[in-house]
């Protein structure tokens, strides 16, 4: 039986075509993924995340204990509602999950990890919480459960204000990465998409009537089709394609999340990622032949081979693209040559971001 | 969803035509063009190559994944539609209209064999 999400009538009744995804059966368009992803870079979309799962951590000892569980640094998280973006490794310094946390007080946070990660995520945390006097609640299911709507694009933020106008006062000063509650719901300036938005949160019997009134707002339903060309677009990693435990953040391009500057602090896989040789980085492909680059192609350089990660014919620039590991040393700028089929066509390596907040970035 | 009942067909969602020349332009079904989504690319095989039945022989790229195109005739490849290569979305408008290519077929007898409308709706 596919896990479904508190907004599964809403997606059949929007025209959704729904696949399995880790499980749960989501929606993948609603017609056409182009479309959507446009609408999304132009206007405003909204995606259905709740099968993501949040988790409250409550406790005196929730600070120190994240400070030790997360290769970033919660200790920066000093303002209500701020949220950071960090790996959550292994001893080895491999990535178990990427995730979100929100900082609400020193001893109260919210964590967002990935659907398919969810329970290894889960079992791994609470392993990691012995000793410490803080506690872990899975907020997807059973009492308190909530969804989670992301509405993303240019408008995406004046269209939930029109949809609730009350919210507007709560949230209209929310910077990048910050949070707020409004009456009950955690309204997040995050996203997935290189677009403005929010990410909301709120509780699962609400969805339905919620995703009406952001529809009659005018905002798109797009589905996971779009979400990954737009999060691709972004260069944004999507856990277990881009990285999974056999990579280092190091090598999948998330140094910038690994915060090292206080040095006492002891974190999970820092001493494994201090002597972990780094052969590969993590770089964009912008297809210069006609074709489309997908995830596992060898990519051919003059530093040894690489392998693309995730691929795709990007909507925005209308030309293929894709994430890549190469081998350290291919410089950005250069030519290289993926093996498609039976052809070898010519790429060239571009930093890992391509589309931000509606223009070609390259 | 349409399937002319004009048309032959195989389990692999390609369509079939017998032309008046003798020879057999190849497409894929409005099924197959409706699961795929968004087309965005098709590589053709080049005019001149002889393919067996049942040989891929062309890739339909959509956002979404590649698909191996399979031709359900032996024979020579004699023309392909490079209007339909230039733009690759036209094939989701319409997959009858757009073709792929046309095989100049070794054996006639090798339509026979394929599916009539009614079997192939019958296959999904």
């Amino acid at each position: 039986m596919p896990l479904r999400t508190p907004l599964y009538d809403s997606h059949l009744a929007a025209g959704a075509k729904m696949v399995d995804f880790s499980g749960w059966e989501m929606p993948i368009n609603y017609g056409s993924q182009i479309e959507e992803h446009h609408a999304v870079r132009t206007d405003s979309g909204m995606f259905d995340v709740s099968h993501m799962c949040a988790l409250d951590l409550v406790g005196p000892d929730a600070t120190r204990w994240l400070r030790h569980l997360l290769a970033n640094d919660v200790a920066k998280l000093t303002t209500p509602g701020k949220a950071l973006y960090s790996c959550l490794l292994d001893e080895a310094g491999g990535v178990i999950d990427d995730l979100i946390v929100y900082f609400f007080t020193a001893e109260h946070y919210r964590i967002v990890v990935n659907a398919g990660t969810a329970t290894k995520d889960i079992a791994w945390m609470r392993q990691q919480l012995a000793g410490f006097n803080a506690t872990l609640t899975q907020r997807r299911d059973g009492d308190g459960a909530l969804a989670m709507i992301a509405v993303q694009g240019p408008n995406a933020r004046e269209r939930f204000w029109t949809a609730f106008p009350t919210a507007r006062a709560a949230t209209v000063l929310l910077g990048i990465f910050q949070a707020a509650d409004w009456d009950g719901w955690l309204v997040a300036r995050t996203g997935y998409t290189g677009e403005d938005g929010f990410e909301i949160s709120l509780p699962a019997a609400d969805a339905a009537q919620v995703w009406q009134k952001l529809l009659a707002a005018g905002i798109k339903p797009c589905g996971l089709g779009a979400r990954d060309t737009l999060r691709l677009e972004a260069g944004m990693n999507l856990y277990g394609q881009d990285m999974d435990e056999g990579i280092s953040p190091y090598e999948a391009g998330l140094k910038w999340t690994v915060d090292l500057k206080d040095t006492a602090r002891d974190f999970i896989g820092k001493s494994a990622l201090a002597t972990r040789p780094v052969r590969n980085q993590f770089a964009g492909l912008l297809l210069l032949d006609r074709g489309v680059l997908r995830a596992h192609q060898k990519v051919i350089t003059p530093q040894g081979a690489g392998e693309i990660t995730s691929g795709t014919f990007s909507p925005s620039l209308n030309q293929s693209i894709a994430l890549a590991r190469l081998p350290v040393g291919v410089a950005i700028g250069s030519e290289v040559e993926v093996e498609i089929r039976d052809k070898r066509l010519k790429a060239r390596v571009v930093k890992p971001s391509f589309v931000r907040n509606g223009k070609p970035i390259l | 969803m349409t399937t002319p009942t004009n048309l032959k067909y195989t389990a692999s969602h390609e369509w079939a035509k017998l032309e008046a020349d003798g020879s057999v332009t190849i497409g894929i079904t409005d099924h197959a063009q409706e699961a795929l989504g968004d087309i965005v690319f098709l590589e053709l095989p080049a005019v001149g190559r002889v393919v067996k039945a049942g040989e891929e022989c062309a890739v339909v790229e959509s956002v979404k994944a590649a698909s191996d195109i399979y031709s359900p005739v032996s024979g020579e490849v004699v023309d392909i539609n490079q209007a339909a290569a230039d733009a690759p979305d036209s094939v989701n408008a319409d997959a009858y209209a757009n073709w792929l290519f046309r095989v100049k077929p070794a054996n006639l007898a090798e339509l026979d064999g394929l599916l009539d409308a009614a079997a192939y709706t019958a296959t999904f």
